[in-house]
């Protein structure tokens, strides 16, 4: 049976249906020279036809979330606790943790790219140039269905034509490299849904645009969105991107989630003082031309040298000497959609 | 397309015309020429040649004319496919290499096949199982294959062959097929004969070779295009062969043009040693001797032999990389 395009797929779950749940997920890489707590403790949810942006500054472990959520962290990097339940078929299956499955068993094959699928920041080095793009479409589509070769190469097309790349049936027997940056990152995603994924994670899918592009491939992600009820996570460090597409918002910072919320409570109501710097970082259209940008101030700590207590202390304008310095602030629920870590609201063990 | 042909084309006669210069050139530069060595052989085993002979016999080759005129006169024959007579052999040239060019072709392109056909797999492994032991293994091995010269290596193999299992390893053939004349027996007597040359031949040559690969594909397994190609939910072993194994073949197949050389000129010591009916020896020879038609004869089609493994490994390189197909166009 050739697989139903994302247009008339048969029961689009109800939006607001929970799909993916990660709970507690850490993700260490052990080296000689010490532990890298990429990820170290995170958890979040997210929900059919709804977009969780994800937000933090370079190295903050966005990635290795995406990466862990699939199971396809590089050695050494290793899942070390936590769950990631996924309730395959829009919901309508049995919830599975997917991070008890084996990163290469059969059971985790079929859920990358048919449940999960991932979109990537660089649409040039995220595909191969030795093969068409069709070759590479076409290669997932008949992994995860039973699809002829002629079925799957009409789908690509038909997906080429879905993401707005003209002339489709030429473009589908092109190599990568014969394509602009926009073009390709359309592409990346026709291929991402190809299987017609339920969650699609979006690593940086416009870090390498020009902003007319980027434009338009948000707006395509969001009508994708809408037509197939897709759980989206979008990874990004533009807060401008977080206020355009994300429903909720998860806030990073070297691994942990430092507060979590409703988009508008985020840009309104900021509790946690990093999701406040980085606010303050974002130009604002009100702002005169050409004043000074406010920088969170001092660097981000080294990874393997993370800083005792509260990891944002010494950046911290509202550091309280002795109490963040001495240990990390505990998670304080503020309602059932809000939380952030932060003396300042609790967080006193 | 058409036109990379001809422009490739029209750079591999040039390159053949410099390499005939220059093997001219090299064979003339020791000082002397062929008659001024034959004398000294002649006085060395007591009897005299005369002035005259000397001069006859210079005139015979038309060593007293200038040297381009000599090289001249030399490619003239050559492109009418005559390669003149071998000067101590008293014998045309192609007589006397007859089919040792081949079989120095056959054991090169043997060497080449088995470099290959160990580096390709042992690289892949090594990369993809980085730091095991396995890979440590390899290393070791290759490093030792990379330092112990081939000769050598020849020698302990002839030697150990001869001490326990009573054979003697060298040669092309076994004595009875020798002068006969060629059968399916023959043939199968030299298929026989064809691994232990081959492989001593491709040991440096593998060990370089598996180093390029684990290099190359550690660096392409770290692109991102291999994640995409995970998360697509492929296999680890699929994701591997046909992606990052395939971006690794490319400076792979360019290594054709290079190895090829170091091939040829390897199997001169490994010829002597294991005696092997190819040019090697023959190259030698006629270099001592000076025997200028038969040492350029040879050493031209050596090149010409380089320059079109070279010409095969663009063609090669064109049909792995899209890329460079596409440039073209
Ligand atoms: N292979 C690896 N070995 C060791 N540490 C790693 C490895 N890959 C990632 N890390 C570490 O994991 C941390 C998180 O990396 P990650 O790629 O998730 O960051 P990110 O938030 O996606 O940043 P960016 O915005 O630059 O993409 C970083 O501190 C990085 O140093
Ligand atoms: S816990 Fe202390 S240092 Fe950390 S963010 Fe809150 S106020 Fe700043
Ligand atoms: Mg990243």
């Amino acid at each position: 049976m050739p697989p139903t395009l994302m247009a008339e797929r048969a029961a689009a779950p109800a939006a607001g249906t929970p799909i993916l749940s990660v709970r507690g997920l850490k993700t260490y890489f052990r080296a000689d020279d010490g532990v890298v707590r990429a990820v170290d403790g995170v958890s979040f949810d997210v929900r059919a036809g709804r977009t969780l942006g994800i937000v933090g500054e370079s190295g903050c472990g966005k990635s290795i979330t995406a990466r862990s959520i699939l199971g396809i962290v590089d050695r050494p990097g290793k899942i070390e606790a936590g769950e990631v339940w996924l309730t395959p078929g829009g919901g309508t299956g049995a919830p599975i943790d997917l991070a008890k499955l084996a990163s290469d068993s059969a059971e985790m094959r079929a859920i990358r790219g048919k449940e999960i699928a991932l979109v990537f920041q660089e649409p040039m080095s995220s595909f191969s140039h030795y093969y068409t793009v069709g070759n590479q479409i076409m290669e997932a589509i008949r992994l995860h269905s039973d699809a002829t070769k002629q079925q799957a190469h009409a789908r690509a097309v038909e997906l080429l034509r879905l993401v707005g790349v003209p002339k489709p049936e030429r473009r589908v027997d092109e190599y990568p490299f014969q394509l602009s940056g926009g073009l390709r990152q359309r592409v990346m995603i026709a291929m991402a849904l190809a299987c017609d994924p339920h969650v699609l994670i979006a690593d940086e899918p416009t870090t390498a645009l020009d902003v007319t592009t980027q434009a338009q491939i948000l707006d395509l992600m969001r009508e994708l969105q809408a037509k197939r009820a897709l759980a989206l996570i979008l990874i990004t460090h533009d807060m401008g991107v977080i206020a355009e597409m994300a429903d909720d918002v998860v806030v990073m910072y070297l691994g942990r989630v430092v507060e979590r919320g409703p988009v508008d409570a985020i840009f309104h109501d900021p509790k946690h003082p990093y999701t406040q710097a980085l606010l303050r970082s974002i130009p604002s259209i009100m702002a005169t031309p050409r004043t000074k940008l406010a920088t969170i101030s001092g660097s981000i700590p080294h990874p393997l040298n993370r800083p005792t207590g509260c990891p944002f202390h010494p950046r911290c304008p509202d550091f309280k000497p002795g109490v963040c310095d001495k240990a990390e602030p505990a998670t304080t629920v503020i309602d059932d959609r809000r939380e952030v870590a932060c003396f300042l609201y609790g967080g006193g063990a | 397309m058409i036109s990379f042909f001809v422009r490739r084309l029209l750079l591999a006669i040039l390159t053949m015309w410099v390499v005939s210069v220059l093997s001219y050139v090299i064979i003339q530069l020791p000082p002397g020429d062929f008659v001024d060595t034959y004398i000294s052989q002649q006085s060395a085993s007591g009897s005299t040649v005369s002035a005259a002979e000397a001069q006859s016999l210079r005139e015979l080759y038309g060593l007293d004319q200038p040297v381009w005129i000599q090289y001249g006169k030399w490619i003239t024959r050559i492109l009418t496919g005559d390669f003149g007579e071998s000067m101590e052999w008293r014998q045309p040239v192609k007589d006397v290499i007859g089919d040792r060019l081949w079989f120095t072709v056959l054991i090169s392109v043997a060497a080449l096949l088995v470099t290959w056909g160990l580096a390709l797999p042992i690289g892949i492994y090594s990369a993809v199982r980085q730091y095991s032991f396995g890979d440590y293994a390899f290393t070791l091995i290759g490093f030792v294959g990379l330092a112990v010269p081939n000769f050598l290596l020849a020698l302990i193999i002839m030697y150990l062959s001869f001490r326990y299992l009573g054979a003697n390893a060298g040669g092309l053939f076994s004595a009875e097929f020798e002068l006969a004349p060629w059968s399916w027996a023959k043939l199968w007597d030299l298929i026989k004969h064809l691994p232990l040359p081959s492989v001593i031949l491709a040991l440096g040559g593998t060990a370089q070779l598996i180093r390029i690969m684990r290099a190359n594909l550690l660096d392409e397994l770290r692109r991102p295009y291999v994640v995409t190609a995970r998360a697509k939910g492929l296999p680890e072993r699929w994701v591997v062969l046909k992606y990052p194994v395939r971006a690794a073949l490319n400076p792979f197949a360019s290594t054709v043009a290079y190895l090829f050389p170091y091939l040829v000129s390897g199997s001169v010591i490994i010829s002597i040693v294991l005696s092997l009916p190819t040019v090697g020896p023959l190259l030698v020879r006629s270099l001592i001797s000076q025997d200028m038609f038969l040492a350029g004869t040879i050493v031209l089609l050596l090149g010409v032999l380089t320059v079109i493994g070279t010409f095969i490994s663009d063609l090669v390189l064109m049909w792995v990389d899209p890329r460079i197909r596409h440039q073209m166009d």
